[in-house]
């Protein structure tokens, strides 16, 4: 099967039926993207598929052959972090941070089809991310600091 | 339970290192200077400085704690505290958390313990260390030490000749022992400690290059799956593995109840375990329906934690008293990452990386399971998707360990949601009788207490009052249940509180002047009126309900007031301000982003969060069926820190989650007329 992520091409072997996530985690060894609740309601194996965020735990790796995956791997363009990345590194919001690349990917999804969110509109968009710990109130300033870039 | 051992380990000459082999390079006194001692035996004592920090041979100052990073920022934190005595960056300093065979014993991180407790021993060790090579330095420039200066990494001569720290020990370890009267840098000078700084591998986490438990790869490793129960106490009477047996990569591990499956990726595993026909026998187990029952049917001999005076005799007399019983459920510590482990055999000799917050707990149940001497066994925490207490096991440590005993490769097990769910363990359900009395001048006159299984954390008191019983009654809870953040505190000060505000209702007195005429801590007080201050406490609108409450636990003073408002019939939390005190503080950032965590998680266990079983088995085990908080259930937060440099700093992990629930009982209870007894509130909302 081929596919392609962060405009890398990789060749390999696997089921179709196997979930998005286990393909990047344990054969591409990408593990940014990471398992929370293998039923896509916690957001952190989000990863964007044509730019569109997608749950890649309960995304079938047969459905994204011949399309555009991103994941926080594929985000730095030539150590320089998306601006998203740079946003949320300034303004430090995590506690234990695993949420972290599913809300960053899920940020950058948000900021291109609305560059200009209204904080009610942000908290709309990331309902399907949870960050565990709680940081929310500092995750929605990171946002808004992305907006501002 | 965990959290009644709060006593600080004392540093003593245990010696660990044990397998960093002969022939170690050491500097003993500051007359070893530009000299070359060897020890033959590579141990280290506990005592001395090159057991918690050593200057590498590039310079870089290595940090050795047993404490783990679950997301409490405490990396950054005693980093802060490390730079500062030492007088060098935070980008100087690396820490090595929670490896048994590189950091001293910890016995775990938990009980909001790191701060008060490990925080002061890197602090003489880092200002030991200064003061060790202020006295080198002295010696090769034949000077006295009180003319030199540490900085930037640095030792300074007036004359403006400098050595750096570097060229000073060479690498050597320092066995000197740490001076525990040694001069510490006062907060009023802090230049890094006390400052907002950001976490130390921040960038890391914001381009997924940060490996957690879960994310480790070692060559050839494969995965592993357990065969589970389908309830509490079932046994297994017979399987059928041959299925999964025939299939390719996939080999079947037996070994009496244990049944796992070891195979090339999860997918394979997964699909074997599939195929896997096990019968079961199943025992008798209560339900949530019945469980309050149970508790008080199953209740052992009760621990008395005070009894003073006579409650009895006071009861009768009195005219103001108040009886009331609080229930709450179990509740699930859900970490976002699930418990995960890779474990690899050499001969005899076990490894585990494993996402827990005991990692020298970890290693005695596999010394225990597997009969080996502990020497033998490492085990490395990488940093956990958080714990919240929910970490203390070892159980995917033990599981990792013995598939990969049994196929000779290295094996990882990583737990899924549901399994988290069923198979860890949960913050106790509880009941909670309690009955007082006041005065007609609103003074409590008798206070009497009954905890029935959720836990004693945070039990007695802060009111003063002269008559008094207060009793723990444990029960063999039906599912397994342990540490949980804040522990029973939760529990026991939403009863309490609640008693409070209701006494205070009953009285027609303010909730605040209630309080502050029956207690006595200036502490508390202190975060009470700050709460009150901040809150603008009775000034909000009428169309609203307020509620307040403050506690003392594990060294830290909170204070917490809610706004509830019912739009569209539907009851809302508008706003928390809350006021929180544990002594210096160390970083404000991280300090306000714990105290808000600690809000945010109490969110759910107070309103929705509750684990449902039948007959032992637990039926919402998903987080489509388990409601945590989200971004839209956060109101606005705001939060006061007292600093009070004078004191110092304690942990900040777990206090500030205690008075919320009793606050929103309150605020919701004035809003919409309903007292709500039990956790959580509104199961529904």
């Amino acid at each position: 099967m081929q596919l392609r992520v962060n405009n890398q091409d990789y060749e390999i072997d696997v089921n179709g039926n196997t979930p998005l996530l286990n393909t990047l985690r344990e054969h591409l060894k990408l593990t940014g993207s990471k398992y929370g609740c293998g039923e896509g309601v916690c957001g952190a194996c989000t990863v964007l598929i044509n730019g569109v965020p997608v749950r890649s735990c309960i995304t079938p790796v047969g459905s994204t052959q011949n399309k555009e995956i991103t994941t926080i791997e594929g985000l730095e363009q030539e150590g320089k972090l998306h601006s998203v990345q740079a946003a949320f590194l300034e303004t430090d919001p995590f506690q234990c941070a695993y949420c972290a690349s599913g809300m960053i990917l899920s940020t950058v999804a948000l900021l291109k089809r609305n560059p200009t969110p209204s904080r009610q509109e942000i908290v709309e968009a990331m309902q399907g991310n949870i960050c565990r710990c709680g940081t929310y109130p500092a995750l929605l300033e990171a946002i808004q600091v992305a907006v501002k870039k | 339970m965990e959290d009644s051992l709060t006593i600080t380990r004392p540093v003593t000459r245990r010696s660990f290192f044990k397998l960093m082999g002969s022939g170690l390079a050491v500097i003993v006194s500051a007359k070893d200077v530009f000299s070359s001692s060897f020890i033959s035996d590579a141990t280290l004592a506990e005592d001395s400085i090159a057991a918690w920090i050593h200057v590498d041979e590039a310079g870089l100052i290595q940090v050795y704690t047993g404490k783990v990073e679950v997301g409490q920022n405490i990396r950054t934190s005693l980093t802060q505290i490390v730079a500062e005595e030492l007088r060098v960056s935070m980008d100087a300093i690396r820490i090595t958390m929670g490896d048994t065979q590189l950091t001293p014993y910890d016995r775990g991180t938990f009980g909001s313990l790191t701060t008060p407790n490990m925080s002061p021993i890197l602090r003489k060790a880092a200002a030991s260390l200064r003061e060790m090579l202020i006295e080198m330095a002295a010696d090769s420039w034949k000077t006295n030490v009180t003319s030199l200066t540490a900085k930037e990494g640095k030792v300074s001569h007036p004359n403006g000749t400098t050595i750096t720290y570097r060229e000073l020990t060479k690498g050597k370890k320092i066995l000197k022992a740490v001076n525990q009267n040694v001069t510490l840098t006062p907060p009023e000078q802090w230049k890094v400690a006390g400052q907002s700084l950001p976490k130390v591998n921040g960038r890391d986490f914001v381009t997924g290059k940060h490996q957690y438990a879960s994310d480790l790869q070692l060559p050839g490793m494969l995965v592993g799956k357990i065969l589970r129960a389908p309830a509490y106490g079932a046994t297994l009477t017979s399987v059928d593995t041959s299925k999964a047996k025939s299939m390719a990569g996939v080999t079947v591990v037996e070994d009496q109840n244990f049944v796992g499956v070891v195979g090339p990726d999860t997918q394979a595993v997964e699909t074997a375990l599939w195929e896997i026909k096990a019968q079961w026998k199943m025992k008798p187990q209560p339900s949530r329906a019945t469980i309050f029952n149970f508790f008080r049917e199953q209740a052992q001999t009760p621990r008395s934690e005070a009894n003073v005076g006579n409650v009895d005799s006071v009861f009768q007399s009195a005219t103001h008293v108040l009886s009331q019983t609080f229930q709450l459920d179990y509740i699930a510590h859900v970490p976002l990452e699930p418990r995960a482990a890779v474990a690899q055999w050499t001969g005899n000799n076990l490894t585990v990386w494993t996402g827990t917050q005991r990692p020298f707990g970890v290693q005695e149940e596999l010394s225990e399971l597997f009969k080996l001497p502990k020497e033998q066994i490492r085990v490395v925490m990488p940093d956990t998707g958080s714990g919240y207490g929910g970490k203390h096991s070892g159980d995917a440590a033990l599981e990792a360990a013995r598939l990969a005993k049994s196929t000779g490769k290295p094996v990882k097990v990583m737990w899924t949601r549901e399994e988290e769910f069923k198979w860890a363990y949960f913050r106790p359900a509880g009941v909670i009788d309690v009955k007082s009395a006041v005065s007609e001048a609103g003074l409590l006159t008798a206070w009497e207490f009954h905890n029935y299984n959720s836990g004693p954390a945070g039990l007695r008191t802060p009111y003063e009052v002269p008559n008094q019983k207060i009793e723990f009654h444990p029960v063999d809870s039906p599912l397994r249940q342990g540490s949980y953040r804040a522990l029973a505190a939760t529990a026991n000060v939403f009863a309490r509180e609640s008693q409070i505000n209701d006494h205070a209702h009953m009285l027609k007195q303010d909730a605040v002047a209630f309080r502050m005429q029956n207690l006595k801590d200036p502490r508390l007080k202190n975060v009470l009126s700050a709460t009150a201050e901040k809150f603008g406490w009775n000034k909000s609108a009428a169309d609203s309900g307020q509620g307040i409450a403050c506690a003392y636990e594990k060294g830290g003073y909170i204070g917490t007031a809610v706004e509830v408002r019912v739009v569209n019939g539907v009851a809302v939390i508008q706003r928390i301000v809350a006021a929180f005190e544990c002594g210096k503080i160390i970083n404000p950032r991280h300090l306000k982003s714990q105290i808000s965590g600690s809000l945010v998680q109490g969110l759910g266990g107070a309103l929705f969060e509750s684990i449902d079983f039948t007959e032992g088995k637990i039926i919402n085990a998903s987080l489509a069926n388990y409601r945590v908080p989200r971004f839209k259930d956060v109101p606005e937060i705001e939060i006061v820190l007292l600093d009070r440099p004078d004191i110092n700093s304690t942990g900040a992990g777990e206090a500030p989650l205690v008075a919320l629930a009793p606050a929103i009982r309150q605020a919701l209870y004035q809003a919409t007329g309903n007292r709500q007894n039990q956790l959580p509130m509104l199961p529904n909302g």
